[in-house]
């Protein structure tokens, strides 16, 4: 799916897509490379979106566990599950995310 | 050599004990594997339970919203390779053998002792049936059962536990009073400012909060009555929770010959001055450059984050150079998401970036000489994780003063 231009999501930057179900969050990192994921920390109901973007980490906002976006591992604790992530393909200056066909890791009690 | 992969060959060390099994101890088990370190690590732990998370027993845990099982801190797939002693308690340490012995009567002799035995909540000389003090998964479960709707509940203490504690009641239908010794709740933690929005929020879910009152007693003779005052007044209560700090989990360390005084006194790495012993978490006072002395953080985050330093510093026996983020603490109570980030050392002035007071998304920063050193939010998640980076950004600007002293690095692998 089309997700946007890439000219309108600069480095540093992450974008929430909730038109699918679970939710996906897309950042353009610093270094210029483009990653989804799954918006929704493992651990508790929490938007990676408003989290902490470094590198190509992202710490949930909540309680700081971090997600590393090419593989959706977790560093430490609370969370103890990786997140989705999806395929990322920029075509003619657009970002396209390929949705996984994987299980979502909800967090408990959160249900898309 | 890099500190991220320095393994036993490097170091030297064969064999680790982590003395308590919880947040601090394990991430200190998660950091020696990461960091290369294939030798025996024997983990001990004094509650019968693998390492789990704290924060959620005055939270969703106490509500019923969250199971032990959810509470655990190990991954499913984690493969520490540890050996749990767990059920039992570390009654003293022999630092130049690196020994520690146990309530079983036996001992574990290792290279390296890392100091992970947290704090223990205070409590009074009579802790009758109904008076409680929340730090295990069991106190959580004993006083889930005594908060059924209509009990009138007396919180004495009002700081996170407390007020945690009186948010969980009220949702549970209990009649909740806090006494704090403090001008605010949390005014020794925020300021005044901040701590009367803490009032407010508290208010508005009908807890009932008094201030500048000091607990003398708990009222009762076989199940608590109530409490009764400094000024001698007496409170009707069905359930005491005693939220009114903690102290060092350190009293085995007595003939340690450590410097236990105020936590376990380690340098800024989490080194003691015993060569192979360190201290981790709660129980720990690391020196702290900017306050130029020793300093125990009680802080989930700090004690989930700065094992691996310590880790590091015993593995390289070099100082590693990595620099401390600001602390972070959050605290859910009353429908509010409280978060809290940086340093704060008193008369820091105060601003509202952000939000408002009355509509409780309010986020203010503490600046000292004009420069932002802590912030803090109501419901201001995203804003707060901006205000986190831009703080970490400015700390690692501050150099320490040329007086700190650092430990001699370890010429020689431990016990050569």
């Amino acid at each position: 799916m089309r997700i946007c231009s890439l000219a309108d999501l600069a480095p540093g930057v992450a974008l929430r897509v909730d038109t699918v179900s679970p939710p996906i969050a897309v950042f353009h990192t610093e270094d210029g490379e483009v990653f989804a994921v799954d918006d929704t920390c493992t651990h508790q109901d929490a938007s990676l979106t408003d989290g902490w973007l470094e590198g190509c980490e992202v710490e949930c906002p909540l309680h700081a566990s971090r997600f590393d976006l090419r593989t959706g591992r977790v560093d430490a604790p609370p969370a103890k599950r990786g997140i989705r992530t999806h395929a990322v393909t920029i075509t003619d200056g657009d970002v396209h995310v390929l949705i996984s066909a994987a299980e979502p890791n909800l967090p408990p009690g959160v249900s898309y | 050599m890099s500190t991220d992969h320095a393994g036993t060959a490097a170091s030297g060390l064969k064999s680790v004990t982590i003395v308590g099994a919880s947040l601090a101890g394990h991430a200190s088990a998660r950091a020696l594997r990461a960091q290369g370190f294939d030798g025996r690590i024997t983990m001990i732990g004094d509650e019968v339970h693998r390492p789990y998370d704290r924060p959620p027993l005055s939270k969703e845990f106490l509500t019923g919203r969250a199971t032990l099982e959810d509470l655990a801190l190990e991954a499913d797939d984690e493969q520490l390779d540890v050996e749990w002693i767990l059920g039992t308690r570390a009654l003293s340490l022999d630092c130049p053998e690196r020994l520690v012995t146990l309530s079983t009567g036996q001992s574990v002799r290792s290279d390296a002792v890392m100091i992970a035995t947290g704090s223990v909540a205070r409590r009074f000389d009579r802790m009758i049936d109904g008076v409680h003090t929340l730090r295990t998964v069991e106190d959580a479960v004993a006083l889930r059962a005594d908060l059924v709707p209509g009990a009138r509940l007396v919180v004495a203490g009002s700081g996170f536990i407390g007020l945690e504690v009186a948010s969980a009641a009220r949702a549970l239908g209990v009649d909740v009073t806090v006494l704090g010794s403090s001008q605010w709740p949390l005014s020794r933690t925020f300021g005044d400012t901040v701590a009367a929005t803490v009032q407010r929020l508290q208010e508005s879910r009908g807890v009932r909060v008094r201030n500048n009152v000091i607990v003398d007693a708990v009222l009762g003779t076989d199940r608590v009555t109530g409490v009764r005052l400094s000024t001698g007044e007496q409170i009707d209560a069905d359930v005491v929770v005693l939220g009114i700090g903690s102290r060092p989990a350190v009293g085995w360390l007595g003939e340690s010959g450590l410097d236990v005084r105020a936590g376990v006194v380690c340098d800024e790495f989490g080194a003691t001055a015993a060569p192979g012993i360190l201290a981790v978490g709660d129980c720990a006072a690391w020196f702290d450059p900017i306050r130029g002395r020793a300093h125990r953080i009680e802080h989930w985050t700090d004690s989930r984050d700065r094992p691996s330093i310590s880790v590091a510093r015993l593995l390289s026996g070099r100082t590693p150079r990595q620099g401390l983020r600001p602390s972070y603490l959050w605290s859910d109570q009353c429908g509010s998401r409280i978060q809290f980030a940086g340093r704060l050392l008193g008369g820091e002035e105060l601003t509202i970036e952000a939000g408002g007071v009355e509509t409780g998304d309010l986020l203010m920063v503490y600046r000292r000489g004009g420069n932002p050193v802590a912030a803090v939010g109501f419901n201001q998640t995203r804003l707060m994780a901006q205000w986190r980076k831009s703080l970490t950004v400015s700390a690692a600007s501050v150099s320490p003063p040329a007086t700190v002293p650092v430990a001699e690095p370890l010429s020689q692998p431990f016990g050569a």
